[in-house]
């Protein structure tokens, strides 16, 4: 299904011929975003790697605006912003849409991984598309966290201090690291000097890792809600003008809900402790970190105890930090069954359900003070994250009776299936 | 028959060299990035670091005081009497970072201690009186509760050592010297 399969019309516009004949880039083009076919049976879950892509693009674009009137200088780096905020044109606008398009960017991409989840689209031929995705959402982590530092707010100071300082857990090497990413004793002006520079830098790595993600997937083709592959012509539809016009219809909902945010609530997602200057000598009484990272920060606590005899507390809970986003890079090789989609799957499907709830669970106690109920809750909710990749999946896989599968696309879609 | 054998020799003659060309160039590229990675270690300025000088004359008995040295708070407590027996009692056994008190302080009634949670780098509160001061009276980290004692030492929570004694020295009898 690659370009070469869809031959180019002879164009008729000169100039396009002209480049095409020596830079084929329209025909590449046409052949992959206008005659591609596509599942005919794809439901709006299919419309958010688009948002994802979109947000990424207002990502750059504001941000590159925003860092015209930023000053990388602790002594300068707040009230730079507050001046964005204040005297600069329309520059509140543009760090309203950066500050709530991480939330968006988050929130689209999340969705864009429960929908592989469900209808399995990370199994053969797909597994690298599937991980190349995993790379992304690491990417995105590590911009977004290096972003919220930049405004140099008390949250901004203290989560790049804990965060950093998770890599001290590591034996011997631990120690050396850490002064080696701050650049000095503490976080400081060297530290934020070097997260404006990677901040500005891996949005683009970002958009060369898509480049490979959408790459990959263009080989396989789409995966669809029934699992089932494309068997001929009659299962599938051209991209333009079938997919476009959908997709610009969930982008259009969806950036409505992005506006709500920006113009209503922009700092509903946000901390209001991020408006204080940062102060090192005086912690936050609560420390959360963006609600995107909620989950993975209650992994990161859940561990307070000595793992096995050589893994001190610290450690374990980063280990298992990394370790929850490298199972859910290994998901291909744990799914043991055939079936793709949990449309056929009737015990699997609730498996999904009940991980999403868990890992809606992690984020809501990853938000709560590390006490009481909540320390024994993050427990058992980590140790559910890592059963579900571990044991639940590959068991499931085995014992399960799936539904019959249709025969094709076009089966399911006229029987209603 | 001595054809192929010269044939094999040949082979295995041009796997030497490219392995060795392959090697050079890897350890030559990995030499070339090392100024990249080390230009990001803390640089002669900052390793230069300025000692800070702390006047303790005023710190009433069972007060403490927080100074900024290298970036970082640096605790000094005047420690009450109660506070220096019960950090002398504490049986070692108890200790998840067994220290004697003793070992941790010049004179008894002056804590000097890094304000930094050796957990993931908060600043434990307990430093004023109205502040909580954890299980064991000294300091509580509230990032993920640790409990410090009145030595500085973690008695509980996910803190893996106790609050670290920077280098200092007393000058004269109110003055002391941290760096
Ligand atoms: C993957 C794309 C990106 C993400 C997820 C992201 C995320 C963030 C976040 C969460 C903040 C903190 C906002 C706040 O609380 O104030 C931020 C700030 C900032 N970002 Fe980005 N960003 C991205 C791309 C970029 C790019 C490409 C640039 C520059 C070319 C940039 C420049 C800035 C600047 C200058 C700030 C500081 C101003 C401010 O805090 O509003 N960002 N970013
Ligand atoms: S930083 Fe103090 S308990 Fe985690």
């Amino acid at each position: 299904m690659n370009a070469s399969a869809h031959p180019a019309p002879e164009f008729k516009n000169p100039v396009v011929r002209w480049i095409d004949q020596r830079l084929p880039i329209f025909t590449m083009l046409h052949g992959e975003y206008v005659v591609f076919p596509m599942p005919k049976n794809l439901n709006y879950f299919w419309s958010f790697g688009g948002m994802a892509m979109v947000v990424l693009v207002i990502m750059v674009l504001t941000g590159v605006a925003l860092a015209m009137q930023y000053t990388a200088h602790v002594d300068l780096a707040f009230d730079s912003v507050e001046r964005m905020m204040r005297d600069v044109n329309y520059s509140w606008l543009l760090r309203y849409i950066h500050m709530n398009g991480a939330s968006m960017f988050f929130i689209a991409v999340y969705i864009h991984i429960f929908r592989a989840l469900f209808y399995g689209s990370y199994k053969n031929p797909r597994e690298l598309v599937w991980i190349f995705g995993v790379v992304i959402l690491v990417l995105m982590m590590a911009t977004a966290f290096m972003g919220y530092v930049l405004p140099w707010g008390q949250m901004s100071y203290w989560g790049a201090t804990v965060i950093t300082n998770l890599f001290s857990a590591f034996p011997l090497i631990g120690e050396p690291i850490v002064k080696w990413l701050w650049g000095g004793f503490s976080v400081d002006n060297p530290t934020l000097n070097r997260f404006f520079a990677l901040h500005y830098l891996l949005p683009f790595v970002i958009f060369a890792v898509v480049m490979l993600h959408v790459a990959a997937m263009h080989q396989a083709g789409s995966s669809n809600p029934t699992g089932v592959e494309v068997k001929s012509q009659e299962d599938t539809i051209t991209f333009h003008p079938y997919m476009t016009v959908k997709d610009a219809f969930g982008l259009m909902v969806f950036l409505f809900v992005f506006a709500f945010f920006v113009f209503i609530a922009p700092n509903y997602m946000g901390h209001p402790d991020n408006y204080i200057p940062a102060n090192s000598l005086s912690t936050p009484a609560h420390i959360v970190p963006e609600w995107y990272f909620l989950p993975f920060y209650a992994i990161l606590r859940a561990v307070d105890f000595q793992f096995l005899w050589f893994v001190p507390a610290k450690l374990g809970g980063v280990l298992l930090m990394f370790g929850s986003l490298l199972v859910l890079a290994m998901l291909p090789w744990f799914d043991t069954s055939k079936v793709r989609s949990c449309r056929y799957r009737p015990i699997y499907r609730w498996c999904v359900i009940l991980f999403v709830i868990d890992v809606i669970i992690l984020g809501y106690v990853g938000g709560k003070p590390a006490e009481g109920a909540y320390v024994v809750i993050s427990k058992l909710a980590t140790l559910y994250y890592f059963a579900h990749f571990l044991v639940i999946t590959p068991v499931v896989g085995w014992i399960e009776q799936p539904r019959k599968l249709p025969n094709s696309i076009s089966e399911s879609v006229l029987k209603g299936s | 028959m001595s054809e192929s054998a010269n044939q094999e020799d040949g082979v295995i003659r041009r796997d030497f060299l490219a392995y060795t060309a392959l090697s050079m160039g890897v350890i030559g590229t990995g030499a070339a990035l090392w100024p990249v990675i080390d230009s990001m270690n803390p640089a002669r300025d900052v390793l230069a670091l300025a000692s800070v000088e702390i006047d303790i004359s005023a710190i009433a008995v069972g007060q403490s005081i927080t100074v900024k040295w290298r970036g970082k708070p640096v605790f000094v407590r005047h420690r009450t009497a109660e506070e220096i027996t019960a950090a002398e009692k504490v049986n070692l056994a108890d200790l998840p970072d067994p220290q004697t008190d003793s070992s941790r302080v010049e004179k008894p009634q002056w804590l000097v201690m890094v304000g930094i949670c050796t957990h993931l780098g908060c600043v434990p509160v307990g430093q004023k009186s109205a502040d909580a001061k954890g299980d064991y009276d000294g300091w509580f980290c509230p990032c993920h509760g640790s409990h410090y004692d009145t030595s500085g030492r973690i008695r509980k929570g996910p803190a893996p050592r106790n609050l670290e004694v920077p280098p200092y020295q007393f000058v004269n009898d109110t003055l002391i010297k941290v760096g």
